[in-house]
């Protein structure tokens, strides 16, 4: 273990910004895209379930 | 003589069929199998990575603690130019052979390769900012990379003006291929040009400038970064695969689609 506290380890040597301003960013957009695309997956297979509906209709 | 027409029979019984799986009707729940698989392996190589490049590895001795950004800005900055050059392969492959599965896989990629090329300039800068005095610099390096998230944002975008499938996967096809010579650009341009950017850390012909504990982190940090993409790419071309191919048969009878 490199750090002697917690506030120490959030310090980053006083680069907390840069560093924990990089981790947060790519934490936040990883997030985002992980939401995405069950979002896509969802939305997806709603489109198969709606396009069985029309043919049936059709029929 | 009677055996030889026998012989071929097994011997293609025997062979594993990869070209099956250039059907999206066979990739499609090899895929979904796989998934659970990669996201558990990202998390786990994460939660290590972190562990070990965070809290284990020690301050380097010139930049301080602004060098631990490197654990996500190298692994985000390889990912950017290695998912280009899958997305232009399977574009062009696509192209060249009319198969659906390359294009969906190319188009698949676009939006990680993109977020990746984020996160390299995002890091970058906030890491340009404490050793160099300043967030960015129109310089070989990163005037690159700030083309290669133009060229993700522009094949996504051609993608979804054309109507057609089949035609955005064409159209997509010739972006990603003509913008493919950017990468050696991006991947030389620190030993073509006087950059403010670092040379390699990592380099095949000589040992690496970092000490072994960061060089571990790293690793960790670059396989995480490697099962996060196949991941989310797989994730994303399961659900065009479902977009595109709703009218088939298959699709139709899927029992998450009931």
């Amino acid at each position: 273990m490199h750090w002697s506290s917690v506030a120490d380890f959030l310090a980053m040597g006083g680069y907390g910004l840069y560093v924990w301003g990089s981790f947060a960013v790519t934490a936040a957009v990883m997030a985002w895209e992980v939401l995405a695309l069950g979002q896509r997956r969802r939305r997806a297979i709603t489109q198969v379930r709606n396009w069985r509906l029309l043919s049936e209709d059709a029929r | 003589m009677s055996s030889s027409a026998i012989a071929p029979k097994t011997d293609s019984a025997n062979r594993v069929h990869w070209f099956r799986y250039a059907a999206p009707q066979q990739f499609y729940p090899l895929a979904g199998k796989m998934l659970p698989w990669l996201w558990a392996t990202a998390i786990v190589l994460t939660l290590a990575g972190l562990w070990v490049g965070l809290v284990v590895a020690p301050t380097d001795f010139q930049q301080g603690d602004s060098y631990r950004i490197i654990y996500i800005h190298v692994p985000a900055a390889w990912m950017s130019m290695l998912i280009y050059v899958a997305m232009a392969f399977w574009a062009g492959l696509g192209l060249v052979l009319n198969t659906r599965l390359s294009s969906m896989m190319a188009t698949a990629l676009a939006p990680t390769g993109a977020l990746m090329t984020f996160i390299a300039l995002w890091t970058g800068a906030l890491w340009g900012k404490p050793t160099w005095g300043t967030w960015w610099v129109w310089d070989a390096r990163l005037t690159s990379e700030l083309l290669l998230l133009f060229l993700y944002l522009g094949f996504m975008a051609l993608q979804a003006a054309a109507d057609d499938p089949r035609r955005a996967d064409r159209a997509g096809a010739i972006v990603a291929l003509v913008g493919v010579v950017n990468v050696p650009i991006i991947y030389f341009s620190v030993k073509w040009w006087n950059t403010l950017h670092q040379g390699s850390t990592i380099n095949p012909t000589r040992a690496p400038s970092m000490a072994s504990i960061m060089l571990t982190g790293m690793l960790l940090m670059v396989f995480a970064f490697w099962a996060y993409c196949i991941a989310a790419a797989l994730q994303r071309v399961r659900a065009i695969i479902l977009e595109r191919e709703k009218d088939a048969d298959w699709v139709q009878q899927l029992k998450e689609t009931q």
